[in-house]
């Protein structure tokens, strides 16, 4: 039986993941905001499935009672074999251009608090040696361009960093696995107009999931962004920057 | 405009839509003016799921399944959870849906709203009838748990009440407990109308699902010739666990209208109705491909070209049903304009609980159509004149074209649905067939 810790439980992607770990009789602790949310996501999982759903409501943005979460959360499930990493925000660029304090709240919420994350599961499950963490970041994080830098910026710094993370753990046998969707129709995006590359969380669910069962380190969701972003990285800054996008 | 349309891609509407989300939050109505309507997978063929000028709450992420009760096989799930996520859950767990239509991408909350039926209505009647509570939360905030036992008008309301009663918020379902989800299916051969009822009649006391596939072209002699297919459920356990259902083919883009002409279609029909030989009975190990053929093209709605298609369908009195049908045929091949989809079933006797339940006892006829302008209108409303004739009635699910004389005539108790209906809820369709257009 799989225990895992879910951060952002009530995400989209984070639950379209956990039904299919829930299939397999997966436990889960879920960490998110809202209580009615939680138990809604547990019961879910409790009917196709789970062995066992906990929840624990906490506001992800403070990274003060990091530590502590992990903790509780590893407590109650007995030593975790897996954490999800999965909330996370969509700011307006437009309003994080004109004010700093809007820029950095979504830099808070987008790479500071998911590292802060990281940094404590990674040290609980480094002495271990098993173990494996997965973080959502994106596609906007491999190349700025001027409709989304902020997020795209904390994006990018979050797989930096896990590829870091990763490359520290290898030896541990602790594995680290960076998602990164291209455009998921999810409530986050539920203001854009949608065209034929998106697809909804449940895709994005089946990449992770068989990432995961690949040992792979990581997911373009799904895989045919990987050579779009291949092609947009391609293109030379000098040109990029009259571009559009 | 919007990207939400129904499945017949006609008619286009204007209308905003608004994401729900989480089944304890109450109804987003702030700030809007116009009449709201859930919006499942936009699976009705005409305006049913669709409202000009107002708004749909779409339940695509009110998908949460809530409790699971094996011994009994009762499901609660929310009402945006779809018939294809029921099956992958329930089939590994040697349980089938007690009733399901052509498809398995509609929601559980349409599949109420419509009160669908499927090729054992002989056996089960229709979904209403396995459904044993829901709760409606309405625009006033009040949440109310209906079932046969507790508030049973708003019950039956609600029950092929076209989302009409307020949001289905959840809904328990009594699942079919199976030995084994596959059938022993026999195709048979038939060569007009009298020899369909025949095996219609001599087949339904022993064979769970039956249902016929009719060469809408061949006139003449050969005029209601078709294939009766009927099935059971396999009663030996499978030898190894189904496989979880798959996604079908997509088709990547609109196909232009031409490829659907008379040619091609009547070749394909000749082909279908001889493949089978005189006989063939088979085992289907996959359940999916008998009751959902259509899946397998995951978006087979864009053959019929850029202007859509009109589904009609129809339930006749068993009396003169052989003569109407015949008629109905008639009309149908000398329009040329008929495709492959032409079903024909007999229905049970088993009543339907909703107040604007379709099906009744009596034969029942689904042809679709190409939008082609005048000639597609005049050949519906040719059709329903027959219907109405023979004392009949229309499947609102399927319908673009009614008017409200016409809706009078088939649903009689309509005035009533009024009456239950939520006052901030309206639909296309509602304001259409109650004569409210423009209001």
């Amino acid at each position: 039986m799989q225990k895992i810790l879910i951060l952002g439980a009530t995400s989209a992607i984070a639950q379209a993941t956990a039904r299919l770990y829930a299939v397999e009789g997966a436990a889960f602790c879920l960490v998110g905001r809202g209580a009615e949310r939680l138990e809604i996501v547990a019961q879910d999982l409790i009917a196709r499935g789970a062995a066992e759903a906990f929840c624990l409501e906490a506001d992800l943005g403070d990274c003060e009672g990091h530590q502590e979460l992990i903790q509780q959360g590893d407590t109650q499930l007995g030593g975790l074999d897996l954490a999800l990493i999965a909330h996370g925000t969509l700011g307006d660029q437009t309003a994080g251009q004109a004010d700093f304090a809007i820029a950095l709240n979504e830099l808070q919420t987008n790479f500071l608090s998911p590292v802060s994350l990281l940094t404590h599961l990674a040290n609980l499950l480094e002495p271990r040696g098993r173990g494996a963490l997965v973080a959502i970041s994106s596609v906007a994080g491999d190349r700025g361009r001027q409709s989304n830098y902020i997020y795209g910026a904390a994006k990018g710094g979050l797989s930096i960093f896990l590829q870091g993370l990763r490359n520290r753990l290898a030896p541990a046998g602790v594995r680290v696995l960076t998602v990164k969707p291209g455009f998921v129709d999810t409530p986050m995006t539920a203001a854009f107009a949608k065209g034929p590359l998106w697809v909804g969380p449940e895709v994005i669910a089946a990449c992770i999931h068989h990432g995961l069962a690949k040992g792979r380190e990581v997911v373009y969701a799904p895989w045919f962004w990987r050579y779009i972003m291949l092609i947009i990285r391609a293109i030379p800054e000098r040109l990029f920057k009259r571009l559009k996008l | 405009m919007s990207a939400y349309q129904s499945w017949g891609r006609f008619p286009r509407v204007e209308q905003d839509a608004r994401p729900l989300s989480w089944r304890h939050q109450p109804l987003p109505l702030a700030g809007l003016e116009g009449p709201v309507l859930a919006y499942g997978q936009g699976r009705s063929y005409g305006d049913a799921c669709l409202n000009q000028g107002g708004t749909l709450l779409t339940t695509r992420r009110l998908d949460h399944f809530i409790t699971f009760d094996p011994q009994e096989g009762l499901l609660r799930a929310e009402a945006g959870a779809t018939l294809a996520e029921v099956l992958t859950f329930c089939l590994p767990r040697g349980f089938f849906l007690p009733v399901t239509p052509g498809t398995r991408y509609v929601t559980l909350g349409g599949a109420v709203a419509n009160d669908v039926h499927g090729k054992n209505h002989h056996r089960q009647g229709t979904f209403g009838r396995h459904v044993t509570r829901l709760e409606l939360l309405r625009s006033d905030g009040s949440r109310t748990i209906c079932s046969p036992q507790e508030n049973r008008e708003l019950f039956a309301a609600t029950i092929g009440g076209l989302g009409l009663t307020g949001l289905i918020t959840w809904i328990e379902l009594r699942l079919l407990p199976v030995v084994n989800p596959g059938l022993a299916v026999e195709n048979i051969r038939f060569g007009g109308l009298p020899e369909f009822f025949a095996l219609s009649e001599e087949s339904d006391a022993g064979y769970d699902y039956t249902v016929a596939w009719v060469d809408c072209l061949a006139k003449g002699a050969d005029r209601g010739r078709g294939i009766f297919m009927r099935a059971n459920h396999l009663d030996t356990p499978p030898g190894k666990a189904p496989k979880p259902p798959r996604r079908g083919l997509v088709i990547p883009c609109q196909l232009p209208g031409w490829l659907l002409n008379p040619w091609s279609l009547k070749a394909f029909n000749a082909l279908y109705y001889h493949w089978p030989r005189r006989e063939v009975v088979g085992q289907v190990l996959d359940p999916l491909g008998f009751f959902y053929p259509l899946d397998a093209l995951d978006n087979w709605n864009l053959i019929y070209g850029p202007q859509g298609l009109v589904q009609f369908q129809c339930v006749l009195p068993m009396v003169d049903a052989a003569t109407v049908l015949g008629e109905m045929l008639t009309l149908t091949a000398r329009s040329g304009m008929a495709s492959f989809l032409a079903v024909l079933k007999v229905f049970g006797d088993l009543p339907s609980p909703g107040l604007l339940s379709f099906p009744r006892p009596g034969a029942t006829l689904a042809l679709d159509f190409p939008i082609r302008g005048r000639q597609t209108w005049d050949l519906m409303a040719e059709l329903t004149r027959l219907a109405r004739q023979a004392g009949g009635s229309m499947y609102p699910a399927k319908d673009a074209c009614l008017r409200p004389d016409d809706f009078a005539a088939f649903y009689p108790h309509h005035r009533e649905l009024d009456n239950w209906r939520d006052p901030r809820f309206s639909s296309s369709f509602w304001r259409r067939v109650t004569g409210q257009e423009g209001q």
